[in-house]
């Protein structure tokens, strides 16, 4: 590599103050503090620093994905096979390649936009501010396309993503200093700007909405399509015909058999690219909590506060969405993805060690709680956790000032 | 006898180079410095000029704020030059020795029998009292508060520190005496913290406590904040516990003994060790020929908290250690040493990084690179992790950054010194100058609210 650095040293007078490029030295510092650690050395302070920087902690949440990312690929594949053969029910784990390959051709495209959006508005806004990039957008670069419905169109993608840069991110000064997760401010604008493109039943296998279009009849049996949206298609069902609660007890059994816990858990329904599978994203959780990297607090008592929520939905029953099992909820829709890799984001979830059991609890109960009381919107975690980061601030304020009066009180007893 | 402390938030970082235990004598060397600069905030006002013939114990400046706050000649010969800087700011005052140690006599004989403010007085003359540092505010003690308590650690914790109980195992006596006059100072307690079974219990006149675990066990600031904490509008007084035998020879003998036992230590050292030298000795004399590498960074004092010198330059006022390690100014290719590298080479307190699975008897070679460029703060629990105080440490030093002197205040700024947050600013993966935010804010609480 001691090529790469004499070129790297060769190039660098053009890039510094008073050179030809002068205005590219974001860019080129950038890709030069990727290839290389740079030659910065302790100042002032400690003379030595921890091995740990903010570049390979992002790189870690990036792997953490992969597996995510990998089964939303092959699962992307196979709803597209399933709508080509318009028939849901052919078998998962087959032709497992060509499926890939299928996926691959569809997701690809989504993440390839939004890192291209996304990084090229963080090196303009590194060009006027003068530094460097900053790694935050490597892991919501990834984070975007897997929130994603299969079906999105490419320039929504774009628009979602320079939305919550510049808007989410960039006016309030850049990585970490978000109020809000930038990833899921992507999906909240494009679930309010474009309703229609979000949720609903078209859009959640690749190739549906296209087919609808042109040949009805043989989609029989693709209406509702993902869990959220036929739960909420079995209730609207369950108002026209008397008899409720049998009614309801036979929407939840139809249900259950759709989607079983076990299919559920390991990821094989519709839905956005990367957050049907539970599996995948305990997986990519445990290696961040191994890691250090995730709260494996804010985790838990998410699933808590979902799990909790739910039993006391259940207590209340009447319909299938408050009948439907506590622990079904929690491998359905975007519970897991949610609580693994949004409500873990250190800048906007509780910085405070006891806010964060707070924070994640709230925000597992919040997540259910909206996505079955309020059927405007099937899937609640997204805006659960948009609001824990808005009220994060005060949960912290009263932690903060729970150690501010303890020191007040020794002041006083003293 | 109180029952054991343990403190468990913390880092011991391993590194090698720890100090053999002999000793060797060095000269004193023909040039010795004594630098204002080692005295946080002072603004010295100089008693002698270029010329002048001192002896061990007179004053060479004192404090313009604080006349009685005197500073002394660790040595005799001649004053050789002053060295300013800009603004004709004074950097330090070189005395070329002349070999002899003579040594100015202070009468000593009634010592036993001293009051608190005849302790003062002694202590202020012969240039102890600059040993003695107050919190709130890490700066020399002000004479003219009272202090609630005054704390001494026994032993320090820091990577490669000196251990006391080798360098101070035949001074128990000095140590005594010494004892016995810090405790004329204050109407509180004098506490004297220490390792579990340490030779220091023999000490009479103290209140005695045990810490245990890892760093910064040893810090005083821990300490305090375990046995008895500063609220505001309270000062408490802390000492090194060196410097309180060197204050018990003087009671002794009558004269400054400007000699101290600091460790040599550091991997680029070839002979790592412990030596007896005299205050303000030229780096380069202690360290001679002994360095390995010509890349290297001498530090006076620890790799913490140390500040970085020249080896042209003087040993700091309060070190009792000088650590040489390697610079780390080369580029590091990402997937062999660098960010995204197997990491085994790396100390890391964060489990992204191996070293968690190695064994602790694996000692490190670390350089100064800062293993990543500044950002704001992304990471949270982090630095609670290393921080065994019951102060949120993030939110202190945001309050420091914003100028927030409200926040400071409510969120614990008294109790601390920028030392407290040296394992945080190690540990940081957003690389931020933690004791820098600290002491700006300090500095800021020391002209509007002191």
């Amino acid at each position: 590599m001691k090529f790469l650095e004499k070129y790297l040293h060769k190039m660098e007078p053009h890039f510094i103050k008073g050179g030809k490029y002068e205005k590219w030295n974001p860019l080129f510092e950038t890709l030069a503090t990727f290839a290389f650690t740079p030659k910065l050395v302790t100042t002032k302070g400690t003379h030595i620093r921890d091995g740990v920087d903010l570049k390979r902690t992002m790189f870690t949440v990036v792997i953490a994905l992969i597996p995510c990312l990998l089964f939303g690929i092959y699962n992307t594949g196979h709803w597209e096979y399933a709508v080509a053969e318009g028939n849901r029910d052919i078998p998962y784990f087959a032709e497992m390649g060509a499926k890939f390959l299928t996926g691959l051709t569809i997701v690809l495209p989504v993440v390839v936009v939004s890192y291209g959006v996304g990084l090229t508005i963080e090196f303009i806004f590194g060009m006027l501010r003068g530094h460097s990039l900053h790694e935050g957008f490597l892991v919501s670069g990834m984070l975007i396309p897997l929130t994603m419905p299969a079906d999105v169109p490419l320039w929504m993608v774009a628009i979602a993503t320079a939305f919550a840069v510049i808007i989410g991110k960039e006016i309030f000064g850049g990585t970490g200093m978000n109020v809000v997760n930038i990833a899921l401010t992507a999906r909240a604008f494009l679930f309010f700007a474009y309703p229609t493109s979000m949720s609903g039943d078209k859009v959640w296998m690749s190739g549906l909405g296209d087919k609808m279009s042109t040949n009805s009849a043989d989609l029989d049996g693709f209406s509702g399509a993902t869990a959220l949206g036929d739960l909420a298609s079995f209730m609207s069902d369950k108002a026209t015909v008397a008899g409720e609660t049998v009614q309801s007890s036979m929407a939840l059994q139809n249900f259950s058999t759709e989607y079983g816990v076990w299919e559920s858990f390991v990821g094989m329904i519709p839905g956005s690219i990367g957050e049907t599978s539970t599996l995948a994203c305990l997986i990519g959780g445990l290696l961040l909590v191994l890691t250090g990297v995730g709260s494996l607090r804010i985790i838990l008592s998410f699933f808590a506060g979902g799990f909790v929520m739910g039993l006391l939905l259940n207590a209340i029953g009447g319909n299938p969405y408050l009948d439907l099992a506590a622990h079904h909820h929690l491998v359905i829709g975007g519970f897991a993805f949610g609580a693994v890799f949004m409500a873990t984001d250190p800048v906007t979830a509780s910085q405070t060690a006891f806010g964060k059991i707070i924070y994640g609890f709230l925000g597992g109960l919040l997540a259910i709680m909206i996505r079955v009381l309020n059927p405007a919107y099937p899937e609640g975690v997204f805006l659960a956790i948009l609001f824990m980061n808005i009220m994060a601030p005060i949960i912290d304020h009263y932690i903060i000032q729970a150690n501010i009066n303890r020191r007040l009180k020794r002041l006083k007893t003293a | 006898m109180s029952n054991t402390i343990s403190i468990r938030k913390g880092l011991n970082i391993r590194l090698v180079g720890e100090a053999k235990k002999e000793i060797k004598d060095i000269p004193v060397s023909k040039t010795v410095g004594v630098s204002p600069l080692d005295f946080h905030g002072l603004t010295p006002k100089l008693v002698v000029k270029e010329g002048d013939n001192v002896q061990i114990g007179d004053v060479l400046f004192f404090d313009k704020k604080e006349a009685s706050v005197k500073f002394i000649s660790p040595v005799s010969g001649t004053i050789e030059s002053i060295v300013r800087g800009e603004k004709r700011r004074i950097l330090n005052v070189l005395i070329a020795t002349d070999g002899k140690q003579t040594a100015k006599k202070f009468d000593v004989s009634k010592a036993a029998s001293f009051n608190s403010e005849e302790t003062k007085a002694l202590l202020l003359e012969t240039g102890f009292w600059s040993s003695i540092k107050q919190r709130p505010l890490d700066v020399i003690a002000n004479p003219n508060n009272e202090a609630k308590a005054m704390f001494v650690s026994s032993f320090d914790s820091a990577p490669l520190a000196p251990d006391y109980e080798y360098i101070l195992g035949d001074d128990i006596d000095n140590l005594q005496k010494g004892f016995d006059a810090l405790s004329t100072l204050t109407d509180g307690k004098v506490h004297l913290s220490s390792r579990p079974n340490s030779i220091f219990s023999k000490i009479n006149g103290v209140k005695h406590h045990t810490f245990d675990g890892v760093h910064p066990a040893g810090n005083v600031g821990t300490q305090m904040h375990h046995i008895d904490p500063v609220n505001k509008g309270e000062f408490v007084w802390s000492i090194n516990i060196q410097e309180v035998a060197a204050i018990g020879r003087l009671i002794n003998e009558g004269t400054v003994s400007s000699s101290r036992k600091i460790a040599l230590t550091g991997s680029e050292l070839k002979n790592p060790t412990y030596v007896n030298v005299s205050k303000g000795t030229e780096m380069s004399a202690i360290l001679d020929k002994g360095i390995v590498g010509s890349n290297v960074r001498y530090i006076s004092g620890n790799v913490l908290t140390g500040d970085q010198k020249n080896p042209t330059d003087f040993i700091g006022y309060y070190h009792n250690q000088i650590t040489v390690i390697p610079e780390g100014n080369e580029y590091k290719f990402f997937l062999t040493s660098g960010w995204l590298g197997h990491g085994f080479d790396k100390f890391s307190n964060s489990r992204l990084f191996p070293t968690f699975l190695l064994p602790k008897s694996k000692k490190f070679t670390l350089d100064t690179n800062t293993n990543g460029e500044e950002r704001a703060f992304v990471v949270s629990g982090e630095l609670e992790k290393v921080f065994p105080f019951d102060i949120l440490p993030v939110q202190l030093t945001k309050a420091a950054i914003t100028q927030d002197i409200d926040g400071m205040e409510n969120l614990g700024i008294y109790e601390v010194a920028p030392e407290d947050f040296a394992l945080c600013e190690y540990v940081c993966t957003t690389k931020i100058n933690i004791q820098d935010k600290i002491r700006q804010g300090l500095d800021l609480i020391a002209s509007e609210c002191m």
